[in-house]
C-alpha cells in the first residue's frame, strides 16, 4: 500500500464514479428488476407461499437485495469492457501509476453504485410494509454482509470484463448469479424442495447469506449461518480477486 | 547524448507468427522519428513493447536510458503513448480528462496544467464539453495533449492520423510540429508516406519484421536515381480541391498551413 496506490485509486475512482453519476439510470435499472420481483412475489405469488412468518416482505427482502447486487455488478463488467475496448485502459497501464489501482477503482465504484441501488430497494420495501425492529448494530452487520457480497461479486465481474469478446458476453455472467437466489431459501423455505434440489439449495452460499440477514433484521439469534456466509463471501472474494489480478497481469507485460 | 530510444535485435512472436525479427533502431533526443510500414508490419507491436504493454522475446530495448525489461516504472515515467484509437474518456469533459491524467502523473496543480494544455491545443471552448461530443480532430488533439502531461522525454504517436479527415489531419500535424519545436522526442508510426515526409527528421521502414531502411529523407531519396527535371502541367491535387470547397482555413492560398488562433 504505497501513497501512489491510494492517490491513483482515488483519482481513478473519482473518474468512474462520474460515469455512474452521469448515467444515474444505471442505478435505477439495477434496482428496477429486483423491485419488480419484490412486488410480484409479495402481491401476486407470495400469498400462496408458506414461510412460517407473518410478513412475506420481511422474508423476501434479503434475497431481493442479493439479486440487486448480482444485477449491479454486471455494470462493472460492462464499464471495464468499455475501458478495454476504448483503449483508455491501455493508456492507464502505460502510465507510471500503481497498476492494481485501475481495478480497485472499478471495484470501489461498484460498491458505491450498489449501495445506492440497495437503498432504493430497501426504500421500496419500507413503502410496501417491510418493518424491522433491528437496532443500529444489526443494521450495520447487515450492511457489512452486503458490502462483502458486493466486493466478492464485483471481483467475479472483473473477470468477464477483462476477458469477454463482446459487450453481451461481458454482462451475461450475471444471469446465473441472478438465478441462484431462486434455488435457495430466498423465496421459499428449502424444506418444500425435493431431495437433490434441497441439498443444493442448502449448501450454496445464497441460503446462508439470506438466512443470516433475515435473522439479523428479525432480531433473532443468528446461528451457524453467519460464519458460513462470511466464509463463502471471503472465499469467493479471495479466489475471484486472485483470478482477476492474474488475468489483468497476463494481458500485458 | 545517449539515444532517447534504443532498440537492438528485438524479437517478438505471437505463436507461429514471427512479427519482429531483429529490429534495430535508434532515436536521437529532440527529433521526430517516423516508423513507416504497411498494415501488420509490426509497428504497433514495437510501440507496445516500448511502452511496457507487451513483453519482448529477445533483444534489448531502452527508453531514455532505462531498460524496458528491468526498469518498467522508470520507462513509464519517461514515455507517453498515444494509441491508434484515441484513448480519451468520452464521458468526462476534455478538461476532466486532462486533470485526471495530471493527477495520475502526480503533478502539483492539475487544474492549471489542464487549462494550459487546453489553450495550447485550441480546446479552451470545448474543454467544458464531454469528449464524446468532439470531432475526430479535436479528440486526437485532446489525446495528444493528454500524452504531453508531465513532460515525458519521449512521446509515441501510433498512427496519429488514421481515420481522420484531411482537415483534422492537418490539425494533428500542426500539433506534432509544435511538440518537435518544444524539444520533445517524437516516435511516430504511420502508413502515410507524406506524413513521414512532412514531419520526420529521420525515417525508418519496417518491413517483414526488420528495419530495411533508416535515414533522413534526403538519404532515402538518394537511394533512387536522381530526380529528372520535367515541365508538367499539374492540376490541383484532390486534397487542395477538397479543402478549398469545404472552405477550410487551410485552403489553397494559405501555403503556410498555419491557422489563425
Amino acid at each position: 500500500m504505497s501513497i501512489t496506490f491510494v492517490g491513483d485509486t482515488v483519482a481513478l475512482t473519482g473518474r468512474s464514479l462520474r460515469h455512474v453519476t452521469r448515467s444515474l439510470d444505471t442505478v435505477i435499472t439495477t434496482a428496477l428488476m429486483p423491485i419488480a420481483l419484490l412486488l410480484l412475489f409479495v402481491f401476486v405469488l407470495g400469498g400462496a407461499i408458506r414461510t412460517g412468518t407473518d410478513s412475506y416482505v420481511a422474508y423476501l427482502l434479503p434475497g431481493i437485495l442479493l439479486i440487486t447486487i448480482a444485477t449491479g455488478v454486471s455494470y462493472t463488467a460492462y464499464r471495464l469492457f468499455q475501458d478495454l475496448q476504448g483503449g483508455i485502459l491501455e493508456r492507464f497501464r502505460s502510465m507510471p501509476i500503481a497498476r492494481s489501482s485501475v481495478l480497485w477503482a472499478h471495484v470501489l465504484t461498484s460498491l458505491v453504485a450498489n449501495v445506492l441501488s440497495l437503498v432504493v430497494v430497501v426504500a421500496v420495501g419500507l413503502l410496501i410494509g417491510f418493518r424491522s425492529s433491528a437496532g443500529p448494530l444489526a443494521w450495520l452487520a447487515v450492511l457489512g454482509i452486503l458490502v462483502l457480497v458486493t466486493l466478492a461479486l464485483t471481483w467475479v465481474a472483473v473477470i468477464p470484463g477483462l476477458t469477454a469478446k463482446t459487450v453481451d458476453g461481458a454482462s451475461a455472467f450475471s444471469y446465473p448469479l441472478i438465478l441462484l437466489p431462486f434455488i435457495s431459501s430466498a423465496f421459499v423455505p428449502t424444506a418444500s424442495m425435493p431431495g437433490p434440489v434441497r441439498w443444493f439449495a442448502e449448501h450454496q452460499p445464497v441460503t446462508s447469506i439470506v438466512n443470516a440477514i433475515r435473522d439479523l433484521l428479525a432480531v433473532r439469534p443468528v446461528g451457524a449461518d453467519l460464519p458460513v456466509a462470511l466464509l463463502w463471501c471471503a472465499g469467493i472474494l479471495v479466489a475471484a480477486w486472485a483470478v482477476a489480478t492474474a488475468v489483468y497481469r497476463r494481458r500485458g507485460a | 547524448m545517449s539515444a532517447a530510444v534504443a532498440v537492438r535485435g528485438l524479437e517478438k512472436s505471437f505463436g507461429d507468427l514471427h512479427v519482429l525479427r531483429g529490429v534495430d533502431l535508434e532515436v536521437a533526443p529532440g527529433t521526430v522519428f517516423a516508423l513507416l510500414g504497411s498494415n501488420g508490419a509490426g509497428k504497433t507491436t514495437l510501440v507496445r513493447i516500448l511502452s511496457t504493454l507487451l513483453r519482448m522475446d529477445g533483444g534489448e530495448v531502452a527508453v531514455a536510458g532505462f531498460d524496458v525489461a528491468t526498469r518498467g516504472a522508470d520507462v513509464r515515467r519517461s514515455i507517453s503513448l498515444t494509441g491508434q484509437f484515441a484513448a480519451v474518456d468520452e464521458v468526462l469533459t476534455g478538461r476532466e480528462n486532462l486533470v485526471l491524467v495530471a493527477r495520475l502523473r502526480h503533478l502539483p496543480d492539475p487544474g492549471r496544467v489542464a487549462d494550459e494544455l487546453l489553450a495550447r491545443f485550441s480546446l479552451t471552448e470545448a474543454g467544458r464539453r464531454r469528449a464524446g461530443t468532439y470531432s475526430g480532430g479535436m479528440r486526437r488533439r485532446l489525446d495528444i495533449a493528454m500524452s504531453l502531461i508531465g513532460s515525458p522525454a519521449v512521446v509515441v504517436l501510433d498512427e496519429p492520423t488514421t481515420g481522420l479527415d484531411p482537415e483534422a489531419r492537418l490539425e494533428v500535424w500542426d500539433a506534432i510540429r509544435g511538440l518537435a519545436a518544444g524539444g520533445t522526442t517524437v516516435l511516430l508510426t504511420t502508413q502515410h508516406l507524406d506524413e513521414a515526409e512532412q514531419l520526420a527528421d529521420r525515417i525508418a521502414i519496417l518491413h517483414e519484421g526488420r528495419i530495411i531502411v533508416d535515414g533522413t529523407l534526403a538519404e532515402l531519396q538518394a537511394l533512387l536515381p536522381p530526380t529528372r527535371v520535367e515541365r508538367v502541367e499539374q492540376p490541383p491535387a484532390l486534397e487542395d480541391v477538397f479543402l478549398a470547397v469545404i472552405g477550410s482555413r487551410r485552403a489553397a492560398g494559405d501555403p503556410t498551413g498555419q491557422e489563425a488562433r
